[in-house]
């Protein structure tokens, strides 16, 4: 018999006000007990609704039911064979527009917690499982994966079972791409993103960190040294500005400076190398996943108080909702319609050398109201003339998405890209203007998700496969 | 990891090293940088390429001992390895069709100068060099700037060595005597950038210089080392670590990237006294 209750059973959560002052992971995670009283839930159905609303289709209701019959690996391994991460998509993914937004137990009540199991398969999974991977027999074949976000990853891993050798290229010192540099510990620990990683290693495949793709090798050089198909999943790491006054006082930082300082080089330890300005007032300008993750990374830090500035209403707000919920809980304020125009800054005309000369101060913004709707059908926000207003902070963080980094168009010839340099690609496998280069993830949509990248790794996989055995 | 082949100190605060890093070798060019982290959990610092062997793989790197990061990676031994080592980042300088420059260098950036000079050399540019310290103990490279140079001007601030006087001396005495050059290039110390390139400005001659703002990744995803740029009346921000860190002299935001620079000084003032004390303990 169907579990009938209306609601999802709750995530336990570490509770707001410790939570608020350290880096530990919020949502604890379901036990054996609470997973299967939600895997009742699941009705089964039979066409399946909740499937198409998964980027990667994986076969929800027959892991469900895996999940009601106790058999916990079954059900890890059906998720793998369309997600290879499955305990960051568990954690991350935007279930409430993707799965869950079509279950069928959504239309009365809660839909079922598709992502809560899904994480809890996976994590009994990784920390109940030692079977050893046995690498596939060796194809002959070489293929360079650029970036080691979830789109390279799932690529080289996908690659790997099926005999290539694969290396994968990655900029920074640590590999992992958003899933270390920008999405916090609190919510994504390093240590799951750490075995993805190690687990490729032990498949066989090389990742080569400290590679910048476009200035330590080009995508041609990769060529010429002996691969014969690259995979680019560079990720969409440009940030972009306000291009208001004041944008370089000191102490406005993009969210991926501020990110990355805090995750990647550990400012959040006690005694960190990397400097990071904490405490004091903080305004987060933005309303998506990164502006509630630099918000709540900033409370973490010791600010006295951070308030999100959004200039569309809550309604509009693109993060997760269980974020934002999270934000709010976590003492987060929120002004909506609220545009910023000017930076402040101090000033001291008398004393030059003043230590405080060049940090902000405050902001002035002015109201917004909403309009009719824009090509995306989100009613496009309109400024309230007169209505300028001034507040005070000492940081500044600056979320408002990100674009493809031209780094690696500018030096591939032949490598197309749209106006907002994104890579062109043919949907269906990820092929790009330039023969044997594939692409995918956030290089070729600019910012998405975690599980669409993922998705355009597989694609690009297969389709880098069917390349080289022709 | 990447091995130390050769540590050299040049003088009491500045050390040269080559770095076993066959890639970065392999690409690097004069005016790159490469960025390191000395040991797991170490912070990120961007030094200039100050030299490179493509055929031994190394790279030269010439650091002044300013603050933690500095101090632990002087406290490495020849033999030993840091922990990463990334590059060649940033754009090479421009000297295409160069063929007469006058460089003009201070302290520590004389050794981003160097292969500059070296590299202009080598393409038959004739070359001015004016360096800069401040007394006789911390002179550097001179005997190389000497080599790649028609004719060289060392200065100290208190005439302990050379002649006496800044870097803007001998620079204005040759435009008074109606010198002229294709281009002038700066590499030192804010400060006296702003002054190479006001001493140049009633010349029009076009002053490039190299800019070193604090940088995280190197690689254009921050934003951290942003620069003003004032272009025909309209500001334009850059990133200097992927659009520099060469930059016209005369569009440059001096005292924004000066106020900048000072961001974390409280920071690393403690950071830098603390390692001090951890290496002095180490001693005992
Ligand atoms: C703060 C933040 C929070 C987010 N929260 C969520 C969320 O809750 N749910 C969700 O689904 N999505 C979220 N996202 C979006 C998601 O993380 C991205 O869509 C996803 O990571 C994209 O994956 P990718 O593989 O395309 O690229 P990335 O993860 O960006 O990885 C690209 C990698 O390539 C490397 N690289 C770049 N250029 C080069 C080069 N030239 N040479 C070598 N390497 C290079 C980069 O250093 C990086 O490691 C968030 C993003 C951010 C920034
Ligand atoms: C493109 C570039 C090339 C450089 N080349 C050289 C070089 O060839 N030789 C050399 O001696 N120095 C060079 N520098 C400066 C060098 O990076 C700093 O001296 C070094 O980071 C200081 O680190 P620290 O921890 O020892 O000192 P800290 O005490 O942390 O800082 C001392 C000063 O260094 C600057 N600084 C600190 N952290 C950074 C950072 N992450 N990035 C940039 N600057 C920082 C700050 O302005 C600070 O006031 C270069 C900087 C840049 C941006
Ligand atoms: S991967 Fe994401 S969208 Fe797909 S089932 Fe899992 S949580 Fe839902
Ligand atoms: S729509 Fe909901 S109830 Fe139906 S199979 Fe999918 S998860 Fe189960
Ligand atoms: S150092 Fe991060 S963008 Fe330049």
């Amino acid at each position: 018999m169907p579990n009938m209750k209306p609601n999802k059973n709750p995530m336990p959560s570490q509770d707001p006000k410790v939570r608020a002052h350290n880096f530990d992971e919020v949502a604890l995670g379901y036990s054996e007990e609470t997973a299967l009283d939600e895997a009742q839930r699941c009705l089964n159905c039979k066409n399946k609704p909740c499937v198409s609303g998964c980027p990667v289709n994986i076969n929800i209701p027959e892991f469900i039911q895996k999940i009601t019959n106790h058999d916990f690996e079954g059900a890890y391994m059906t998720i793998s064979e369309d997600s290879t991460l499955p305990a960051v998509c568990g954690r991350v993914c935007p279930q409430e527009t993707q799965c869950e937004a079509r279950c069928v137990r959504g239309i009365k009540g809660e839909p079922v917690g598709i992502g809560r199991l899904e994480r809890y398969v996976a994590d009994r999974h990784n920390s109940q499982s030692s079977e050893k991977f046995i690498p596939a027999s060796p194809n002959g074949h070489k293929v360079a994966v650029v970036g080691s976000g979830p789109s390279g990853l799932t690529c080289a891993g996908d690659l790997a079972r099926k005999g290539y050798k694969v290396t994968v290229f990655e900029a920074l010192h640590t590999a992992g791409g958003v899933l270390v540099y920008g999405i916090p510990e609190f919510r994504l620990p390093k240590s799951i993103v750490q075995k993805e990683v190690d687990n490729l290693k032990e498949m066989g495949v090389d990742v080569e960190t400290n590679m910048v793709i476009g200035k330590t090798l080009t995508v041609d050089e990769l060529f010429e040294m002996g691969y014969e198909a690259v995979f680019i999943g560079s990720g969409a790491g440009l940030p972009m500005f306000l291009d208001i006054p004041g944008e370089s006082y000191k102490g406005v930082y993009s969210a991926n400076e501020f990110l990355t300082r805090s995750n990647l080089m550990k400012s959040y330890l006690d005694d960190p190398t990397t400097p990071i300005m904490k405490g004091g007032r903080v305004a987060v300008i933005g309303g998506g996943n990164v502006a509630m993750d630099a918000a709540r990374t900033a409370l973490r830090l010791g600010a006295e108080k951070v308030t999100i500035v959004y200039r569309r209403s809550e309604t509009e707000l693109p993060a997760r909702r269980e974020e934002v919920e999270h934000a709010k809980e976590e003492g987060v304020e929120f002004k909506f319609l609220t545009n910023p125009v000017e930076i402040l800054g101090y000033h001291n005309p008398d004393d030059r050398r003043d230590p405080k000369n060049g940090f902000v101060t405050g902001m002035k913004c002015i109201r917004m109201e909403l309009g009719e709707p824009d090509e995306r059908g989100r009613r496009r926000p309109i400024p309230v003339p007169d209505s300028e207003f001034e507040i005070e902070v000492d940081t500044i963080i600056v979320a408002l998405g990100t674009l493809p980094n031209p780094l690696i168009k500018s030096t591939t010839k032949g490598l197309d890209v749209n106006s907002r340099g994104g890579i062109i690609v043919e949907e269906t496998t990820g092929a790009t203007s330039k023969e044997g280069v594939y692409a995918g993830g956030d290089a070729v949509t600019g910012a998405a998700t975690v599980i669409s990248a993922m998705g355009a790794g597989k694609v690009a996989a297969k389709a880098i496969d069917e390349y080289l055995s022709k | 990891m990447y091995k130390i082949v050769k540590k050299v100190p040049l003088n009491p605060t500045v050390t040269m090293m080559d770095i076993e890093a066959p890639f970065v070798a392999k690409k690097a060019e004069a005016g790159q940088f490469i960025i390191l982290r000395v040991d797991e959990d170490g912070e990120r610092i961007p030094l200039t390429i100050a030299g490179y062997d493509r055929e031994a793989g190394t790279v030269k790197i010439i650091f002044q001992i300013v603050g933690a990061t500095t101090e632990k990676l002087n406290h490495k031994q020849e033999g030993e390895y840091i922990q990463d080592f990334v590059g060649p980042l940033g754009t090479a300088t421009h000297t295409e069709g160069l063929k007469n420059v006058c460089i003009v260098a201070g302290g520590v950036g004389c050794a981003i100068a160097l292969p500059i000079a070296q590299k202009l050399k080598a393409q038959g540019a004739k070359i001015t060099t004016v360096i800069g310290f401040r007394s006789k103990d911390i002179v550097i490279l001179e005997d190389e700037f000497r080599e790649a140079s028609d004719r060289l001007f060392v200065m100290t601030d208190d005439g302990s060595y050379g002649r006496e006087g800044n870097v803007c001396v001998p620079l204005k005495e040759m435009f008074e005597e109606g010198e002229t050059f294709d281009q002038v290039i700066t590499i030192g110390p804010l400060i006296m950038m702003k002054f190479v390139v006001e001493a140049t400005r009633p010349t029009g001659i076009p002053v490039l210089l190299s800019m070193n703002p604090i940088m995280v990744d190197g690689t254009g995803m921050c934003g951290g080392c942003r620069l003003t740029l004032n272009q025909n009346g309209k500001k334009v921000t850059k990133f200097a670590c992927v659009d520099g860190p060469d930059f016209n002299g005369y569009e440059i935001d001096f005292d924004e990237a000066m106020s900048r620079g000072m961001m974390y000084s409280n920071f690393e003032r403690h950071a830098h006294e603390e390692t001090c004390n951890l290496f002095a303990k180490e001693a005992k």
